[in-house]
This record gives structure tokens, C-alpha cells and sequence, in this order.
């Protein structure tokens, strides 16, 4: 569903500030993979999912989702089809609206016209909606979302993402800035509403643990490749001492050729 | 003296709500303001000299408005230059634009011609007697445009371009395509600003190119005041507080006018005015969110290094 080939980017190409943060890779993730993505900084996972969702345009190669060339499509355009969430729980609402207001802006998706949809059957709609994340929310529709704290902020971010039933939904950290509590409350939610809605997902996650306990297919990026691609009952019988193994002996190799290079 | 200053505040009203929606919901500091108050105004001018139907005047003023507003929207798109530069460029050239409309010159005297503001009046003279009579009238103008705007800013649109205001990544997130709720949203604001300019002309009995200096500046004093009167969420006291807030700015404009020369003010000073109460509402809001904002520091605080039983030292 969604198949990235050759795709690159370089930052400031031909000045001294040149940055190749992702070197040509190729991708392909089918309808209800749920992917984790883990790596260490500067590794090229967050400008991975830059590229899909469309935040800047790739170097080179080409991305298609359903089939359909997206390479040049903005952002907005490609939001269609992808949910995305921030680390920054600030990211994902806006929090001078009311809760409820912040929900009829996210329930579906592209450009809104002059109806007002937010009626009484809508609200309780988002009512029983809000009573599944067990967090009170519910008696809360009109209090602005600045108020929320930011577990409760980043729930509802989620929330209101799968409202409008997204194709791909790209987690970049979501859980990094919350509270162990509230991590955990967070993580547990995607997880349902994955299985429950069958959503495509990726996942990125500084946590191995978390990257081996969740999804169908880990991948592992360093220095803008994708160095390690598992998945099934490969994936099932995962360490993290095992997969800091196998990074080893990767990156083991990888630095002989560059040393070979060199010399 | 009273229906004066109301008068005038329900007029620059109606522009000041057009600052409050870039201003304060947008959050796209729009300059354009100076040079479409005197474009409605022009607008509104040459069409009652030239005898165009009066509403069809009022619309096209609010078009032309709509219009340069968009202009400034899409400089600010396309080019990707500060809204505050492309706001300048638009008002620059709208003083050479209003000259052209109002035929090669820069004033247009409406003196003796058959405004709305007229027409109204004349109608309901038997009933409600002459300065009376045009407070109504703005009374009814200032209010409708208020609930009409409440409307839009609950609907769908509305609702998408407060959040733009608030969080752009939201609404880009959600596959709204925010150049496009730029234009929609400057438009409007300057669409009403227009308007207000096209009463402003019918009131004064005149059309000038040089009736929008400052505006923008009056404009968000109005929206500041009334910040400090009303706190609240609700579309509807938002737009009433920016109502409230021009009333009281022209009211301080008119204390300033007929009692400033016990202190040595004249005319000329109330632009200085404006400006030291601009600053003043700002460092005022500072000072109150310092002190919100050490209050919950202190809170906090105390929560953490309260004893876990309770109880009160």
C-alpha cells in the first residue's frame, strides 16, 4: 500500500553544511503491517516519516500510496490518507479551542465547508467516544484543551486521529514526552485502537523493548539506512540482547568497508 | 456626547472585529487594514456620486475588500515573505488604487447625497428622533455582522481556521490546505473592514484617501480593551468584548479630544494616546501572566512539599 523507491534526502546539497540524512532506501509496507521503528539519533527515522507524510520533498525516488504517486504531493494533500502523531503532545491540538471544537476539526478529513456540523447528535457521538479513554474527558467538551494534562492531550490526539480512519498512521515517539503512567496508558490505547480499527502503522521508538513487544516487523535505521528488516516468527523470537547483537555485527561490517575504503 | 462615542465605537467596531479575526484568530498580524478602510470608502463614495443601487455598493465595497485582502494572503503564500511585509506592500498600493477610484483625487464629499445611513434615517425620523436615529442604525449593522460572524465561526470552516490560528501542523495534519484558509480568513477580516469604511464614509459625509492611517493601530487597542473587560472561550463574548472594547476606546479618544486641553493634549496627541495604551494593555497582560504563572509555580510547590497527611502549617 504504501511502496518508497530509491528514496533519499540530502540537506543543503553542495554547500558545507551538506547532510545526507537518508541514503537511497526502498520500502514497501502492506495493509495492516504494524511497524516498529527503532535507532539511535541522526539515524534517519524522523525524516523517514518527513518523507512519507510530505513535510519536505525527497532528494530522489519515488513514493506511492495506493498506487498513487505522491513524490510531489504536499503535505496537506497526502494527510488524506496518513494520521501522524508528534512526540510534542502541543502538536496534535489546538489548545485555545474547546475540546469539543478541537474534535469536529479532526473528524474528517480535507477542507470544511460552511455547515455547522457540531449538533447534538455529533456531541454524542464524541461523548461516548471520549467515556472509552477512561479519563474523564467526557464532562469536559467545552473546557479548552490547554487545560488537559499532557497525557490526557496526547490520548485525545489519538483519539480524534483514528475518528477519521486513517490508512497509515505514523507514530514519531508519541509516548517519549509522557510520564511512565501515562506512557503506558497511551501505548496501551494505539494498541487497541491498531487491532481494533486493523490500522497500517509505523512506530518509532527509542524503547527496544517496546519496538520488539509491539507490531508485526521491526526495522532498524542507523546513519539513513535501514540496516535490519524482520518480521513473522523472526520478529516473535527477538531479544534486545539479541537484536544489540545482531546491531553489532552490522555496524561491525559496515565500518571494515569504510575503514577498507579509506585506506 | 454619549451617542457620539457609541456611535463611533459600533462604526470602528465593525473594523475592529475584522483586526480581531487576523490578529487574535488568525494569528496573521495584517497591515492592509490602513489601506482598505479608505477603499470601502472610496468604493462606497464614487458609487453614491454615481448613483449604483446602495447595497450593491455595501457589496461591492466588502468584494473589493475581500479582494485585498486575498492580495495579501497570497503574497505572503506565494513569495513565503512575512505576513507583515506582504500587509505593507498591499497598503502601499491601495493609496494609489483609492486615488484612482475616487477619480484622480484624494477627498470625495457625499455632503446632501441619499446615503443607507440617510435613507434610514429619514425613514424613521417620526419615530426616533435625528442622533438616535443613527445609533439604531449602527446599533442594528454592528449587531448583525456580530451574529453573522459567531455563525461562521462556528461552522466547519470557522472552526478549522481558529485552529490554523492556534496550531497550522494541526490543520495541514487533518488534509486542509492552509494557503488556501489564509485567503479565506484575510479575506473576510479585511472584507469587514472595507465595510466599516463604506459606513465610515456615509457617516463622516466624505471619502478620503487618507482616512485609514492608523486604523490598524485603533483597530487593536479596541480588540486589547476589551480583552481586560470579558474572559472567555465563546465566540459569541469575543466578538461582543471586541464591540465593548472599541466603545470604550472611542470613549477615551473623546476624553481625550474635548478634555485633553486642560493638559495641554491636542488632536494631534491621540495617536500618542493609542499607542501608550497599546503599550500599556501589553505590559499589563505580562505582568498578570508572571503573576498567574508564579502563583502555580508556588502551588505546585507546595503540593509537592506538603506533608502527606494533609495537614495545614
Amino acid at each position: 500500500m504504501i511502496r518508497l523507491e530509491g528514496v533519499s534526502k540530502t540537506f543543503h546539497p553542495g554547500t558545507v553544511n551538506e547532510v545526507v540524512a537518508l541514503r537511497p532506501i526502498d520500502l514497501t509496507v502492506r495493509e495492516g503491517d504494524f511497524i516498529t521503528i527503532i535507532g539511535s539519533n541522526g539515524a534517519g527515522k524522523s525524516t523517514l516519516f518527513n518523507l512519507v507524510a510530505g513535510t519536505f520533498p525527497a532528494s530522489s525516488g519515488s513514493i506511492r500510496i495506493n498506487d498513487v504517486d505522491v513524490t510531489r504531493a504536499p503535505e496537506h494533500i497526502r494527510a488524506k490518507y496518513i494520521g501522524r502523531i508528534f512526540q510534542d503532545p502541543l502538536l496534535g491540538t489546538a489548545g485555545s479551542m474547546a475540546l469539543e471544537d478541537n474534535m469536529l476539526v479532526c473528524y474528517r478529513k480535507g477542507i470544511k465547508g460552511l455547515r455547522i456540523s457540531l449538533n447534538r447528535k455529533l456531541r454524542a457521538f464524541f461523548r461516548t467516544q471520549l467515556e472509552d479513554l477512561q479519563m474523564g474527558l467526557e464532562h469536559r467538551m467545552k473546557d479548552n484543551v490547554r487545560l488537559l494534562s499532557g497525557g490526557q492531550r496526547q490520548a485525545l490526539t489519538l483519539l480524534m486521529m483514528v475518528l477519521s480512519r486513517p490508512e497509515l498512521i505514523m507514530l514519531d515517539e508519541h509516548t517519549a514526552a509522557l510520564d511512565p503512567k501515562n506512557a503506558a496508558l497511551v501505548l496501551d490505547l494505539t494498541r487497541r485502537y491498531i487491532e481494533e480499527y486493523r490500522l497500517t502503522s509505523m512506530m518509532i521508538t527509542h524503547n527496544m523493548q517496546q519496538a520488539i513487544a509491539y507490531g508485526n516487523r521491526l526495522l532498524m535505521m542507523d546513519k539513513g539506512e535501514i540496516i535490519l528488516d524482520v518480521e513473522g516468527d523472526e520478529k516473535r523470537s527477538l531479544t534486545v540482547d539479541g537484536l544489540v547483537e545482531r546491531f553489532h555485527a552490522i555496524r561491525h561490517r559496515d565500518l571494515e568497508s569504510d575503514e577498507a575504503r579509506l585506506t | 456626547m454619549i451617542e457620539g462615542i457609541l456611535v463611533e465605537g459600533l462604526l470602528y467596531g465593525i473594523m475592529a472585529l475584522g483586526v480581531f479575526i487576523t490578529f487574535r484568530i488568525l494569528d496573521f498580524p495584517d497591515l492592509s487594514v490602513d489601506g482598505t478602510f479608505p477603499l470601502g470608502a472610496a468604493i462606497m463614495g464614487i458609487s453614491v456620486v454615481n448613483g449604483v443601487p446602495l447595497m450593491l455598493a455595501l457589496f461591492i465595497a466588502f468584494s473589493g475588500g475581500l479582494a485585498a485582502g486575498a492580495v495579501t494572503a497570497t503574497i505572503h503564500n506565494k513569495l513565503k515573505v512575512p505576513n507583515l511585509l506582504a500587509g505593507i506592500l498591499t497598503m502601499t498600493m491601495l493609496w494609489s488604487i483609492n486615488i484612482r477610484i475616487l477619480g484622480n483625487r484624494a477627498n470625495l464629499p457625499l455632503l446632501r447625497q441619499r446615503t443607507i445611513l440617510s435613507a434610514f434615517t429619514e425613514m424613521i425620523s417620526g419615530v426616533v428622533p435625528y442622533p438616535w436615529s443613527v445609533l439604531l442604525f449602527f446599533l442594528v449593522v454592528g449587531l448583525t455582522i456580530k451574529f453573522l460572524l459567531d455563525l461562521f465561526f462556528r461552522t466547519d470552516m470557522g472552526l478549522t481556521l481558529g485552529a490554523m490560528g492556534d496550531n497550522e501542523q494541526m490543520i495541514v495534519s487533518q488534509g486542509v490546505n492552509p494557503e488556501i484558509m489564509k485567503v479565506i480568513g484575510v479575506g473576510l477580516s479585511n472584507g469587514l473592514v472595507a465595510l466599516a469604511g463604506a459606513f465610515a464614509a456615509q457617516y463622516q459625509g466624505f471619502a478620503d484617501v487618507n482616512m485609514g492611517q492608523g486604523i490598524v493601530v485603533a483597530g487593536l487597542a479596541s480588540v486589547m480593551i476589551g480583552e481586560f473587560l470579558i474572559r472567555s472561550n465563546r465566540i459569541g463574548l469575543l466578538t461582543l468584548r471586541v464591540l465593548l472594547g472599541s466603545i470604550v476606546y472611542r470613549g477615551i479618544m473623546y476624553l481625550g479630544r474635548y478634555y485633553g486641553y486642560h493638559i495641554n493634549l491636542t488632536p494631534n496627541d491621540l495617536r500618542l494616546l493609542t499607542g501608550l495604551l497599546i503599550i500599556a494593555s501589553l505590559a499589563f497582560s505580562r505582568y498578570q501572566n508572571s503573576r498567574n504563572e508564579s502563583a502555580r509555580l508556588r502551588r505546585s510547590i507546595r503540593a509537592a512539599a506538603g506533608p502527606p497527611g494533609g495537614g495545614r502549617p
